[in-house]
């Protein structure tokens, strides 16, 4: 008994794939709603962290009590009103207002220059200024102290050019790299990360686990397609959007937030299409495990993003962490994709300084997809 | 259309064969060492009580689960080592609804037309085709979400042969359908046979029964019996093909799921 004619078994060619290809193209360019997701998140992303959340601090009310009200103490007034970090809100005559200043609320740094201000620095060469934060929020009043701080630095430096003086402490601002302290610098990588982890790792799980939901995953099971690449066709239009994703953010950034882009973007594209590699290999071994949408959606969230914000280096700085969360940050792929960002984007540095996570990001794409396709092949024994 | 109940086709080119085929999940056996034989073209009806292994049986004889043990052929190619080659020759409609919603009518037939490999041609024919014997021709650009569920089944048969398969696999095709619907799709399904597909359906509704050549019956893993519907009529000298289901599906111990 014989079928002429379906014997030979003949590999799925490209237009099958493409047909493929298509049809998933269909499903994402239909879902209307998930379509704007993906591409309204990456904008609202970066006017929230550019604008919204951003650690910079612009015209903060500062009131300024001056016993002095010499040249020195006018010059300093002076510089911090012009950083645009500060607004002088009202100059008080006594520090007995100042804590009243404080508790209107809107006050958040108070600058007390005592009398003879001027003729202590040069005649004793030794002067004080008080500054008084509102430490209800820590991280504002560090930054501002520091801001603060830097200025007088800034005006005693140019009073005194050349001159040594053993007892002035140096403070370092850690400003290397961002000397505007603009907040969009650390958060652009982490948004990138953030969004294409979304996209890579949500997307395409639930498109996986919503075949197996509707019964279509039996179908393409039963025909010659090839599981594998089913999975590849449903990667590609998500590893495309992706890209398309990167651009409008880079693109943001550079216009909307003035943040160049200071290292090669060949470069930057190449590595970040490595991460979107590592996230689909992710979105697929989710998809495996689990049958239904909202149990890939979760694990899509509590697994990969809740990660990416705490141990990729974004919003904590993983060198503060205790020691087990230091080593925990070290298999989470988007901490070395932050690093390498970062290099690229804010430092400029090229592909010799990031070596070293490239690979690491390289080996953890090459395990995860190994063992998705594995665990794919498996299921349908 | 509707053909006699018992007249079956008498060319008895055997296109499913097993021989003591069976599944075990564990300490369960869902499928006992099952052995029958399925004739080309004809219409063979896959009946049981919920939870008597008919899905398991069908869906190893479509490669979606490999048995533990026993043999089988379809299409005459092997079970174990030729699965490419068979799945090159079935089709499959399971019982959840399989077509894209969010794609239209047309869309689903050029994906599972094209994912079967055939060409530009072939899939224009194949479009115009059903689209006639659909009378779709005014929903042809919708998406199928927007269809009702008749027509919605209508289709997803008519696409799980749309590459033309030896064999196609139906797992309760008409859940949820009304009478009239359901006598469509029965239609179909001998439109289907006619042109020499062989059809493996399972059904819970025993007034479709009637409608198969062959009818077997699964309880508890195994076939209780084999034979055209007016022969197990016979037997259990029952007046319907209701009464013969009861009479052989009393005895399960199994309970439905």
């Amino acid at each position: 008994m014989s079928w002429p004619g379906v014997q030979n078994v003949k590999p799925i060619d490209m237009k099958q794939f493409l047909a493929f290809v298509r049809k998933e193209f269909y499903h994402v360019f239909r879902d209307k709603k998930t379509l704007l997701l993906l591409f309204g998140l990456p904008v609202a992303q970066i006017v929230l962290f550019g604008f919204a959340l951003t650690n910079e601090i612009k015209n903060s009310e500062v009131v300024i009590c001056d016993y002095a009200n010499d040249e020195a103490s006018r010059r300093i007034t002076g510089q911090i009103e012009a950083s645009g970090n500060f607004s002088i809100r009202k100059h008080l005559r006594s520090h007995r207002d100042i804590e009243a200043a404080f508790q209107e609320g809107h006050t958040k740094l108070a600058i007390i220059f005592p009398a003879r201000f001027n003729h202590d620095l040069l005649h004793l060469n030794k002067a004080q200024v008080q500054i008084i934060a509102d430490a209800s929020d820590p991280n504002t009043a560090t930054t501002l102290t520091n801001f603060a701080t830097s200025i007088i630095m800034d005006y005693q430096n140019e009073l005194l050019e050349g001159r040594p003086l053993p007892f002035r402490i140096h403070t370092d601002l850690r400003m290397i790299y961002n000397p505007g302290l603009k907040g969009a610098t650390n958060f652009v990588p982490g948004v990138i990360a953030l969004v294409l982890l979304l996209v890579c790792v949500l997307m395409t799980s639930v498109s996986v686990v919503r075949e197996k939901e509707l019964g279509t995953m039996e179908i393409l099971l039963v025909s010659p397609f090839s599981p594998v690449l089913v999975v590849l066709a449903k990667a590609i239009p998500y590893f495309f959007l992706s890209l398309l994703n990167l651009t409008v953010i880079l693109l943001l950034s550079v216009t909307l937030l003035d943040m160049p882009i200071q290292g090669s973007l060949l470069l930057l594209y190449a590595v970040s299409a490595l991460f979107i590699l590592t996230a689909l290999s992710l979105g697929l071994l989710i998809s495996n495990s689990t049958d239904s949408q909202q149990s890939a959606m979760l694990m899509s969230l509590m697994g990969m993003l809740l990660p990416t914000l705490m141990f990729s280096g974004f919003m904590f700085p993983i060198e503060n962490m205790p020691l087990p969360l230091r080593i925990i940050s070290n298999i989470v792929p988007s901490k070395y994709y932050y690093i390498i960002v970062k290099s690229i984007m804010i430092k400029g540095l090229g592909f010799s300084a990031i070596w070293k996570e490239t690979l690491v990001l390289a080996g953890m794409t090459a395990v995860l997809l190994a063992i998705s396709i594995k665990k794919f092949k498996i299921r349908l024994a | 259309m509707f053909h006699p109940f018992n007249e079956y086709k008498t060319m008895k080119e055997v296109v499913i064969r097993t021989d003591k085929l069976t599944k075990r999940f564990g300490d369960f056996i869902a499928t006992n060492e099952i052995s029958f034989e399925v004739y080309a073209g004809e219409i063979f009806g896959f009946l049981g009580a919920n939870g008597a292994g008919k899905t398991t049986a069908m869906k190893m004889l479509c490669g979606l689960s490999a048995p533990s043990s026993g043999a089988a052929t379809i299409a005459g190619f092997d079970i174990y080592k030729q699965t490419e080659q068979i799945k090159r020759n079935i089709g499959y409609m399971s019982q959840k609804f399989s077509l894209y919603e969010d794609l239209t009518v047309l869309e689903n037939i050029n994906f599972f037309g094209g994912i079967y490999g055939l060409s530009n041609k072939q899939l224009k024919l194949k479009r115009e085709e059903l689209v006639e014997t659909l009378g779709m021709q005014q929903e042809a650009k919708k998406l199928v979400g927007s269809l009702p569920l008749g027509w919605k089944q209508k289709l997803a048969f008519s696409v799980a042969i749309v590459h033309e398969p030896k064999i196609v696999f139906l797992d309760e095709p008409t859940g949820g359908v009304d009478p009239v619907t359901r006598r469509q799709f029965w239609d179909l399904i001998y439109a289907a046979s006619d042109k020499g597909i062989t059809i493996f359906v399972t059904t819970h509704y025993m007034d479709e029964a009637e409608y198969c050549n062959r009818i077997s019956m699964m309880v508890d893993g195994v076939i209780k019996a084999l034979d055209t519907p007016a022969r197990l009529k016979e037997q259990f000298s029952a007046a319907s093909m209701d009464e013969v289901f009861f009479e052989l599906a009393r005895g399960a111990k199994r309970k439905a799921d």
